[in-house]
């Protein structure tokens, strides 16, 4: 997982080639603290075909408003730099956020 | 042979931990099974001041408060598994549960502790909105709104105590109410009308959201006066483009897997006093029962009780 930041996001996640996807999480989010290790858990098995990014909303915030992303946890994918897929709040369950990965894994 | 646990808890929340203390401290082999964070409604609650015996010296919050709960748990030998359960076997001798890996665990009786979800705001739009500018949890995305307008709605205790959080990052917080009067504890509303950040919309309900400048984001809303049907138009500031929207008008109880098997009260599973439901070895504790109140004491006072009657139904068993 490479973490990103406000500076960083633009070249490592939007100016990337191929499939990028993002967890975007928060200080004091506790579902997405919770969330996260599953995360982490479906780079060592998909990380090949797709890059794994995490970014801390908390400190980069308007970078994510930008993206429209305005509620924790979300787990966006990206296709050259352009949003193809993402999962928000409840509906961001491992087991969701593992099916929306293999639709994606190619 | 599958191995067979003497109880499996489901639900991680303060219910579901407490019976898990107590069935582990009787050297019962438990399973306490959860989909999601440990504590459920606690974990994504910013100060609780409640429950007896936390701490004072420091400022409690849900999450401090369930660390301390789940390693007790831990401490007295409860397995642990993190999944999302999708079917239940609850009569007979041997219960069964299916995860959504198709993975099954089986037990001897069953704690019922599935909690309860946030009831939505009922507004137009709210789905395609929830997550972008509207929310149901203050400590996850309370940082997105800092120096931008928040509305809040709901008048009980939760619903103030969150809009005061989150005056803490907002540039102002307004509590929208369809009464005209809190249903929060006096404490909460002594502290709430002191808070300068904080206003106060009285006898509205929220009618629709959209998006404003920015596309897909929450950025304006309809609002009715239930007294006048006068409809208001708010929308975000020019240069937030966006606003923050945060219901707490309740608990929807997480029971929809049970039904049909478990007895039930407009959702609620419905209990004796010592947790027993219509099937035998099977209880159901916190909020997901039908109860007066829906406190973390009450909850854990729930757990503790399940667990032991699920030992005498284990040793009568045998």
């Amino acid at each position: 997982m490479l973490e990103v930041d406000k500076k960083t996001f633009e070249p490592e996640v939007l100016q990337a080639e191929g499939k990028v996807l993002v967890d975007y999480y928060g200080d004091g989010c506790v579902p997405c603290a919770a969330l996260m290790p599953h995360v982490h858990g479906f780079a060592e098995v998909y990380g090949d075909k797709i890059k794994f990014c995490a970014m801390n909303t908390s400190k980069a915030r308007r970078v994510a408003i930008g993206q429209g992303i305005a509620g924790l946890p979300t787990v966006a994918i990206y296709e050259n730099g352009e949003k193809i897929d993402e999962l928000v709040k409840e509906d961001a369950t491992p087991e969701a956020v593992e099916e929306m990965i293999k639709r994606h894994y190619a | 042979m599958e191995k067979v646990y003497d109880v499996i808890v489901l639900g991680a929340g303060p219910g579901g931990l407490a019976a898990g203390l107590y069935a582990g401290r009787s050297r019962l082999n438990t399973l306490i099974v959860e989909k999601g964070q440990d504590g459920g409604q606690i974990a994504i609650t910013d100060e609780i001041e409640n429950y007896p015996g936390q701490r004072v010296d420091i400022e409690e919050s849900g999450p401090s408060l369930i660390a301390r709960m789940t390693a007790q748990c831990e401490k007295f030998g409860c397995e642990r598994l993190s999944a999302t359960v999708k079917a239940v076997e609850l009569e007979g001798d041997i219960k069964k549960i299916v995860t959504t890996k198709d993975e099954e665990y089986c037990a001897k009786t069953i704690i019922l502790a599935t909690g309860a979800h946030p009831r939505k705001i009922g507004c137009e739009n709210e789905a395609k909105f929830t997550g972008k500018g509207i929310s149901f949890c203050a400590t996850c995305d309370a940082n997105f709104f800092e120096d931008f307008e928040v509305y809040v709605v709901g008048g009980g205790d939760s619903a103030v105590e969150e809009a005061m959080y989150l005056t803490k990052y907002a540039r102002k917080v307004t509590l929208i109410h369809r009464r005209d009067t809190l249903r929060a504890a006096k404490s909460i509303q002594e502290k709430a009308f002191k808070n300068e950040k904080l206003s106060f919309m009285w006898d509205t309900v929220v009618e629709k959201v959209d998006e404003g400048d920015i596309p897909n984001m929450l950025g304006k809303m309809w609002v009715r006066n239930v007294k006048t049907d006068e409809v208001t138009v708010i929308e975000a500031d020019e240069d937030d483009g966006i606003f923050g929207l945060f219901g707490f008008i309740g608990m929807i109880p997480e029971t929809g897997l049970f039904e049909g098997v478990i007895d039930m009260e407009n959702g609620y599973v419905v209990t004796d006093e010592n947790m027993a439901t219509n099937v035998k070895g099977v209880w159901a504790v916190g909020d997901m029962r039908k109860k007066s109140l829906r406190q973390v004491v009450t909850a854990a006072a729930d757990g503790a009780i399940a667990a032991m009657q699920a030992e005498k139904y284990l040793s009568e068993m045998e």
